[in-house]
């Protein structure tokens, strides 16, 4: 059988990036709530908020390294996998890699140590500092590689031209139009709202465990009141980023609109939204489905009758494909509404007094921890698939992206290779992530940050 | 100087960084099933355990910088080494995650697996950095495409190996002392033995290579030729390992690791002075070379990336000081360690 290289390479980035993808959101997600409880923790002086920031810094350091292991494979991937890609988008592309490098991975991982190793050798203070360049080192990595994928959604400040084989490729002709693409800001705040729902959500799944089981009690009731606030305001945050992105996708690229909408055919007058469905390419239509006319028009273009393009407005060349999109789509911003009723329910109950003796609402929170995952990863499915069959928007077909000289029996090994190491650190993770939650938060029994204690003891002493 | 040279030499720093500071840690992970027991095995992996992951984070900047600067080196290089960069790739993901995991069980079987994949990972990425160092040297039959024609096994050639088995013996040499300079007692005393050991090795294979290369590979030594003054930096790398044993001698462990540093930076500059202005040289004709100019980004790109890098390095160099000097001293195990 004839392998096609394209479609496994396709197939290796997606597997790769997705296992990648479960653990820096965690990172930025668990970072934020690190900041606050330590900063809590220098504010109030309470001894809880210690005990948690040390615990889930344990869980963040283990989160960090898969992100880290799993992270390289993503840089040189495009290299190896992609290399007639990296010669088009080079220019443009290699430099927001490269910035990411020096302002975002040494920050992170420079003062990483500190936070992990270093309660004990500095003052609360700097340990706090070190936290919060960690928390923005996650953040600036976000910045930058969202701004690079960004530009190939919606490329800006750039031209093309001839390189030293004839073949094209792009260069940059204006940095901060490349940076300030007409998507970027939109993703990126859809990105980080979305990593801050997945730490609150993380958060709230251990400490619910640990309430429903009786266990570090004050801890896990401090730790998931702040987790759920967090997740209140960030899943309310999201509904109004996730309109701003959806608009903006229809502007600057309506394929992948009317893919994520199934939109086959532009309609006369106000266009439907489909609620629920399954597209099928074939008849061009849209089973199952369930729609409130006029809506998607209302919310692209704030009226009921303005028509929005569909797929017949595209040539059929360059047409994404719809299921994929469609349903990726639509589970996530169910999911997103979701978040956003449970975690207003919980407020409620909170509100009230009753949320910690609720012990099915509890229950759901261990397990919507899952939920956030999903949604995370559907997004990104839904914003790759739907840019097909571009990997660069317009400009440059992913069937001209791949590495020349790779065959798809080497790829087919690589994916191979992938897919046993990490289905294998998948499960070692897993195990000492239940190692550290059964282990839980542990009493100071080293005395906190004790070099600069003794040494006030004995000034005083002396 | 034009900006291309200046990306060149740029490219060069951060591989010097990554070859100094990633090297003692590879070295370390060499070496590691030399402890006897678990505690002496704990305290070679927490002597690099604050600092190994920003120690890697200079070979993903300067992969990062090579794609942004040279995307066609970039390019042909990674979809040309294919398998030989997934394996490092691998190697690479099981060093990290056996640093973590390794000490987060007590069972006697899940310590020895990690220790196992430490090591093995860390001798297979120090061997596979020289393979390539090797092929790069020695060329690669690319085309007119710029495009690598070769498969796998013709980048296990016996110079690409030598070089590779030179550079495990060079991080090893440095590795242990690091480690020299980061235990006490018992363990030191043997450590030391090792740093001998391991420099007797290196400068065997050295020797080897530096004949051979000398003799057989004539495009190696061309621009030294019209470059009398890099002759001067020969001098040096010999002075700087001829202190080495010196220093281990008077057991001065801080100075043997400087000189050690000293000789990994002499070593990639050399290595950079016999390339330039190649990145990746072709066997099928010298117009095919991908240099520091044909393989570059615009002008336009190399500007702002300058200016980037002259913003980002001053911060980049004040906090990995600031690590170093936080965690300075001999290593001891706590409850936060690994």
């Amino acid at each position: 059988m004839q392998l096609d290289a394209t479609m496994l390479a396709r197939i290796q980035f997606g597997l790769t990036v997705g296992f990648h993808y479960l653990f820096p959101p965690l990172s930025i997600g668990l970072g934020l709530v690190m900041v606050v409880t330590e900063g809590a923790y220098l504010v109030t002086r309470n001894k809880m908020y210690e005990i948690a920031a040390r615990y889930w810094t344990k869980i963040f350091a283990v989160t960090f390294a898969m992100g880290v292991a799993t992270g390289i494979v993503m840089e040189f991937q495009f290299g190896t996998n992609w290399s007639s890609y990296s010669r088009f988008v080079g220019d443009v592309f290699g430099s927001a890699l490269a910035a990411e490098g020096i302002f975002a991975f040494f920050l992170e991982s420079g003062f990483l140590a500190v936070l992990v190793f270093g309660w004990d050798r500095v003052s609360p203070k700097t340990h706090f500092f070190s936290t919060l360049m960690v928390f923005l080192g996650s953040v600036f990595s976000a910045v930058w590689i969202v701004v690079a994928n960004s530009w190939q959604q919606t490329p800006a400040g750039f031209h093309l031209v001839r390189d030293a084989t004839g073949a094209q490729r792009a260069e940059i002709t204006d940095f901060w139009a490349m940076v300030f693409n007409p998507s970027s800001m939109h993703r990126l705040t859809h990105v980080l709202i979305g990593a801050i729902i997945l730490g609150a959500f993380f958060v709230m799944s251990i400490t619910a465990y640990y309430i429903l089981r009786g266990r570090h009690i004050g801890f896990a009731k401090k730790s998931f009141t702040v987790a759920l606030i967090i997740a209140v305001i960030a899943s309310l945050g999201q509904l109004v980023s996730g309109h701003g992105h959806s608009r903006q996708v229809g502007n600057t690229q309506p394929a992948k609109l009317a893919a994520f909408e199934g939109l086959f055919k532009t309609t006369q007058g106000g266009t439907p939204i489909h609620i629920i469905g399954w597209p099928d390419e074939k008849t061009e239509t849209v089973k199952m489905a369930v729609t409130i006319p006029g809506m998607l028009s209302f919310l692209m273009y704030n009226n009921f009758s303005t028509p929005v393009a569909g797929l017949d407005k595209v040539k059929p060349a360059d047409r994404p494909p719809v299921l994929l999109p469609f349903l990726t789509y639509h589970v996530m911003a169910g999911l997103g509404m979701a978040f956003i009723g449970l975690s207003l329910f919980a407020l409620l109950f909170l509100w009230r007094g009753t949320l910690f003796e609720t012990r099915w609402l509890l229950w759901i929170f261990v397990f919507a921890v899952a939920a956030p995952y999903v949604a995370n990863q559907l997004g990104w499915m839904a914003a790759e698939i739907g840019r097909q069959p571009w990997s660069v928007y317009g400009l440059l077909r992913t069937s001209d992206s791949v590495s020349v000289v790779v065959k798809a029996q080497e790829i087919l090994t690589s994916i191979i290779l992938f897919s046993v190491i990490y289905t294998l650190l998948f499960i070692v993770w897993i195990c000492i992530l239940n190692d550290k939650i059964q282990t839980g938060p542990q009493e100071i029994t080293s005395a906190p940050f004790a070099p600069v204690q003794t040494e006030k003891a004995e000034g005083k002493g002396m | 100087m034009d900006l291309n040279l200046f990306w060149y030499l740029m490219v060069g720093v951060l591989l010097t960084g990554y070859a100094i500071l990633d090297g003692f840690d590879l070295g370390v992970g060499a070496l590691h099933l030399l402890g006897r027991n678990d505690q002496e095995r704990r305290i070679m992996m927490n002597s690099i355990g604050p600092v190994w992951d920003g120690n890697e984070v200079w070979l993903v900047t300067a992969g990062g910088a090579l794609f942004a600067a040279f995307p066609h080196a970039y390019a042909t290089a990674f979809s040309g080494f294919y398998l030989a960069f997934m394996l490092l790739l691998v190697a690479l993901i099981f060093r990290a995650v056996a640093i973590e995991f390794r000490s987060k069980r007590a069972a006697t079987a899940w310590r020895s697996f990690w220790d196992w994949a430490f090591s093995i990972a860390s001798i297979v990425a120090s061997l596979l950095f020289g393979v390539a160092v090797g092929n790069m040297i020695i060329g690669l039959p690319i085309g007119r495409d710029m495009e690598y024609s070769g498969g796998f096994l013709e980048l296990l050639g016996p110079y690409p190996l030598m070089v590779g088995a030179m550079n495990l013996a060079m991080f090893a040499m440095h590795g242990a002392i690091y480690l020299y300079m980061k235990t006490e007692g018992g363990l030191q005393g043997r450590v030391r033995g090792w740093c001998y050991r391991a420099f007797g090795v290196f400068l065997i294979i050295y020797a080897l290579t530096t004949a051979i290369t000398i003799l057989l590979i004539p495009s190696a030594t061309r621009n030294f030729s019209a470059q009398p003054w890099a002759w001067i930096v020969v001098a040096l790398l010999l002075l700087a390992l001829a202190n080495i044993p010196r220093c281990i001698h008077h057991g001065w462990p801080g100075r043997a690791f400087i000189s050690s540093s000293c000789a990994i930076a002499a070593m990639v500059f050399l290595f950079g002075v016999a390339l330039f202005p190649n990145l990746v040289i072709s066997t099928i004709s010298p117009e095919f070379n991908l240099t520091a100019y044909n393989a570059a980004s615009s002008e336009k790109t190399l500007a702002i990336m300058r200016n980037i890098a002259f913003i980002g390095l001053p911060f980049v160099l004040a906090y990995t000081a600031l690590i170093y000097w936080i965690f300075r001293g001999k290593v001891r195990i706590m409850p936060t360690s690994y």
